[in-house]
């Protein structure tokens, strides 16, 4: 019997609670859980404020999962690792652990803005909490200022932008999800969010607030009755650090989910793990990412032996109807092969280097997507795939028929 | 656990197992009524390649990554079928974007949907494989390969 | 010149309100037939170019297709027909030889179905298939005349070479290049599992189906396409073919269009060249000419292998089969001029051979008079249609029947004798790797393995019926077949009375 403890109640605690019960089905498990709700699904809370999900529903498990895994799920906040006694320490009390594994996750980036403080009505998007506090502040006619047209600033500009007067979306980039798309892709992105009324401050930052007006560094001003800073997020990685380990942006570690400190693991997005797609280690903030890691590390921490050596970076995204997936790596211009598609609505760019498929980008018909994915994911060398079928469509048509007859013949 | 496989020596790209599909999973007693004039998302469909057809639904994966890296929580696996969970599905496509056999599609309300192997809808078996004119798609127990 | 328009032969006839445009017709009709039309949203027809081979019609899965007869008649007249005329406005549009495939479609006399099956009663019990045994194992070739011993006075058991069948029926040639690949190997596979034969025509042997050798009838035909040391020698008997009852008289061409692949190699020729086997065997002018090429094949084969002769019924029929006894051959093969074909001129087909029926009661009664009728066994065919067709043929006389046409219809063809186009939608009767896959040979054997199981059942209720519990009893025993409106001369050929006689 071992006594595991879980710092974390997000996607990568609830992969990790399975991973640990994927071997070890008695020994105790401790989930330190510093938002006081069951384990839910953190990337809902946009299509909550569009009324495309529930509270309910965003449950990321059902009902009896933590009593189904025998973990006990205390709310409060870990305070300190002490690795040489093996304890957590949160609010007055103590947990020993034998294993232990940080899913710390993240927080919101908040920049310091001259006269933020005058801005009454601020939010992050980051928290359940925070949909719900920023749902309170809405109201028909508000105008809306949302800092950063990443992710986490566009999915809250599409959740919030039939219920309020407008948004404007501000972003020192010179495009919108400047993370995941290239320039021509992000272009169409915009182009399509611009048609549903959404408008944009490119290449731009607030320089002051003053209470219901930002001034911009351009010289423009944009009135606003509601402010939501979505500038990025930051990986919670002091308790590690404090505890010793080694810290970068996120968690260093190793394949296998383990930190430099024994008998500590980490996952999720509070780490820095191997992206096959560099060859290094980096942040990899997405959702399957954290299930995943927090698996292994579960498997791992209960004497199995897993290891991820393929993790990419992959997103799909979708706004107002129009899906964009993407994955791998790009790269400048000259470097490789760029194949380029455009259709109704949508581009498909597909980046080619070294006879292997890097990255890809569609927007629009994102049928099949999965398998792009896929050969970015196993590195496949394109020697033996179909080029010319790969670009057309993404069917697994582009493979030899023994390969593909494999695919399709037995149990995978 | 028995799956759905396809044998593309004997499939005539007649397109048939994607209508059989529709229908099945449509909820109503007459093909007509489900499928007139209306379009069609069926969880499986063919694919080409030069002059051979083949079918493709979903694998049911053993480790599967649409599990894993749904963001709702909506998929899971029940007694080795992996099945979406409708109601949770926000429509992201993550699934989408992992399955390595393009098996997952969006379907009329944008939620995903994918084989379930009829096990839960009026046919009550596969209803490609009930309606292959040629045995093309097949469920059967197979071993997994050592 | 600009062609006379003949109006279609068929209508299709979609109904739109359960036509749900899936365009499974259009990906089916290999006669491209019916098409999706973007504009208007609809699936359109082009009748000019429909066979009525019912492939559409039975994989529409909203039944919303059916084919019909188009009514736009030329004005009626009993002695010129709409068919005549419009087959003078063909020849005289093409000026060539009218074509057609499978058997004589024409009302001719079907004596199988004026004959009819006795049943005991009261004073012979009939017997219960489901409850005694019956037996329809049959052996075909030559029989000793007389039982014959040793010095010693131990019995001779030693026999000429015979073919097993486990039950009366075999399937009848048909080459591979007439039929397809799968159509072959479908053939090929029930026979075996069937414990009967099926012919490969003069077509050659597959190297595949070597393994359902022995129960494989090898053709020698006047081409000799095909034959070599290893062919006759995987056989279980070899089948000299002089005529074939759809085209008695003439021989085949197959288009070097056809001869590629496999074919060619099976069928010993360069690709592209045009396979022609001669009307006559051309060192066949008599029977003792008949006789040098059947001991030519049992040397050949160390004589372990029955030779058949294969003959279309023609009008000296019984004088012809009497030749072929004393020729030296063990089984002969009668095929009645109802007989298909994978091509055939039309006016051969449908003008040229007489009935099968009356074929079989000529040569048997013939072979019977001269005392040399254990010489050989008697196959016929010619359109055996069914269980009754086998159990009637087999009183008759015959000790087994060939059939194609029934085993054809089990494996999906629906008898629209457009075969000699090579689109066979059915992928039987063509060469096109898009069709011939449409024949799944898992599917095909198992729907021959049925239907012969089915016909099994039904000749041991039959003979069960009469009292009969072998089948070897009931051959040529003609008081079990009463005549039904058929003249004194026709009952006096078929050797049978007339019901109530």
């Amino acid at each position: 019997m071992s006594k595991f403890v879980i710092i974390g109640n997000g996607v990568a605690a609830a992969g990790c609670i399975e991973g640990i019960r994927s071997i070890d089905k008695e020994s105790e498990i401790t989930v330190i859980s510093a938002e006081k709700h069951p384990v839910y699904s953190r990337p809902l809370i946009s299509y909550y404020l569009e009324g495309k999900t529930t509270l309910e529903k965003m449950n990321y498990r059902s009902e009896d999962f933590y009593e189904k895994n025998k973990a006990e799920l205390v709310y409060a906040s870990a305070e300190k690792i002490d690795l040489k006694k093996g304890e957590v320490a949160f609010g007055s009390k103590k947990t020993k652990f034998d294993k232990l594994c940080i899913a710390a996750g993240s927080s919101p980036f908040v920049p310091p803005m001259d006269g933020l403080d005058s801005v009454k009505e601020k939010f992050t998007f980051m928290t359940m909490d925070d949909s719900l506090a920023l749902e309170k502040a809405l109201k028909k006619d508000s105008r809306v200022l949302i800092v950063g047209a990443g992710l986490i600033g566009l999915k809250c500009a599409e959740g919030i932008l039939e219920r309020v007067g407008s948004v404007t979306v501000v972003d020192l980039a010179d495009r919108v999800l400047s993370s995941i798309l290239d320039n021509e892709c992000a272009a169409v992105m915009q182009k399509h969010l611009e048609s549903k009324g959404m408008k944009f401050l490119l290449s731009d930052s607030v320089a002051k607030l003053e209470t219901d007006k930002a001034v911009m560094k351009s010289g423009k001003t944009v009135e606003f009755d509601v402010l939501v800073l979505a500038v990025g997020v930051r990986a919670n990685t002091q308790l590690a650090k404090d505890a010793g380990a080694e810290v970068n942006r996120g968690i260093i570690i190793d394949t296998k989910m383990q930190t430099t400190l024994e008998n500590v693991y980490a996952a999720g997005d509070c780490t820095e793990g191997y992206d096959s797609s560099i060859d290094a280690n980096r942040v990899l903030a997405i959702l399957p990412n954290a299930y995943m890691q927090g698996f292994c590390a579960g498997v791992n921490m209960a004497g199995g032996d897993s290891s991820i050596t393929n993790a990419i970076p992959m997103n799909s995204i979708g706004f107002f109807g129009l899906h964009c997936t993407s994955a791998g790596s790009y790269f400048a211009q000259g470097e490789g092969e760029v194949y380029e598609e455009k259709s109704c609505g949508g581009i498909k760019r597909l980046y080619i280097k070294d006879n292997k498929l890097t990255g890809y980008i569609i927007i629009g018909d994102v049928t099949g997507a999965g398998i792009y994915t896929r050969i970015i994911r196993e590195k496949t060398d394109l020697s033996g795939v179909n080029i010319d079928k790969l670009k057309n469509n993404a069917t697994l048509a582009m493979f030899l028929p023994e390969t593909r007859r494999k695919m399709l013949g037995g149990v995978v | 656990m028995k799956r759905v496989y396809v044998n593309e020596k004997w499939c005539l790209g007649c397109h048939l197992c994607e209508y059989n599909c529709a229908f099945a999973n449509s909820g109503m007693t007459d093909m007509v009524k489900a499928l007139k004039d209306k379009p069609i998302y069926p969880r499986v469909h063919i694919e080409q390649s030069d002059d051979i057809t083949y079918a493709v639904s979903c694998r049911h994966c053993k480790d599967p990554l649409c599990v894993k890296s749904c963001i709702a929580g909506a998929i899971s696996i029940v007694d080795g079928v992996v099945k979406i969970d409708k109601t949770k599905c926000v429509g992201c496509l993550t699934c989408v974007l992992v399955c390595p056999y393009g098996a997952v599609r969006p379907g009329p309300t944008g939620a995903a949907q994918k084989c379930e192997l009829c096990l839960e809808n009026s046919c009550g078996e596969p209803a490609c494989v009930k309606g292959c004119p040629n045995n093309a798609i097949v469920y059967e127990e197979r071993q997994e390969e050592k | 010149m600009i062609d006379q328009y003949i109006y279609p032969e068929f209508e299709v006839v979609r109904n739109q309100n359960r036509c749900i445009s899936c365009r499974v017709c259009e990906r089916q009709c290999a006669n491209e037939v019916h098409r999706y039309d973007t504009d208007l949203g609809v699936m359109l027809s082009d009748e000019t170019k429909c066979v009525n081979c019912q492939r559409c019609v039975s994989l529409c899965p909203t039944h919303a297709l059916k084919i019909v007869k188009s009514d736009c008649r030329l004005r009626e007249n009993a002695n010129w027909s709409d068919q005549t005329i419009k087959e003078v406005y063909k020849q005289a549009n093409s000026g060539g030889v009218l074509l057609s495939s499978m058997g004589n479609p024409t009302p001719l006399p079907v004596y199988w179905d004026k004959i009819l099956i006795n049943a005991s009663q009261v004073t012979n019990p009939p017997i219960d298939p489901l409850r005694e045994p019956m037996e329809t194992k049959v052996f075909l070739g030559k029989k000793p005349e007389k039982v014959l011993r040793r010095a010693s006075g131990e019995l001779i058991t030693q026999m000429p070479p015979q073919i097993e069948l486990s039950m009366p029926v075999m399937f009848s040639a048909m080459s591979y290049g007439s039929i397809s690949y799968n159509a072959h190997a479908s053939l090929a596979r029930a026979a075996t599992e069937l414990g009967i034969c099926y012919n490969t025509g003069e077509g050659g042997l597959h190297e595949d189906f070597y393994c359902y050798g022995e129960n494989t009838i090898v053709q020698v035909a006047s081409g000799r396409f095909g034959v070599h040391k290893n062919y006759l020698e995987a056989a279980a008997a070899v089948e000299i073919k002089m005529g074939q009852g759809a085209k008695p008289g003439i021989g085949g061409h197959l288009p070097g269009a056809k001869i590629v692949g496999d074919i060619s190699r099976t069928r010993m020729i360069p690709e592209g060249s045009d396979a022609i086997s001669p009307a006559p065997h051309h060192d066949i002018y008599s029977i003792e000419d008949l006789r040098q090429l059947v001991y030519s094949l049992k040397e050949a084969t160390d004589y372990k292998k029955p030779v058949i002769i294969k003959v279309a019924a023609v009008h000296n029929i019984a004088a012809i089969a009497s030749g072929i006894a004393r020729s030296g051959a063990d089984i002969i093969a009668i095929d009645g001029f109802r007989g298909g074909t994978g091509a055939a001129p039309t006016r051969i087909r449908d003008n040229v051979g007489i009935p099968i029926e009356l074929a079989l009661a000529a040569v048997d009664q013939r072979l019977r008079d001269e005392g040399i009728r254990n010489n050989v066994s008697l196959v016929v065919g010619g359109s055996v249609r069914s269980a009754a067709d086998v159990v009637k043929a087999v009183a008759l006389g015959a000790d087994a029947v060939y059939v194609a046409t029934a085993a054809l219809l089990a494996l999906g063809c629906h008898l629209c004798r457009t075969c000699h186009s090579g689109k066979c939608n059915w992928g039987i009767a063509t060469q096109r790797p898009d069709l011939v896959k449409r024949l799944n040979p898992d599917i095909g054997s198992r729907r021959l393995v049925n239907l012969m199981n089915a016909w099994r059942h039904e000749i041991k209720e039959l003979m069960g019926a009469m009292g009969i519990n072998s089948i070897e009893c009931l051959r040529g025993n003609r008081l079990m077949l009463r005549g039904v409106g058929l003249t004194a001369k026709e009952l006096e050929i078929l050797g049978i009375s007339h019901a109530g006689e």
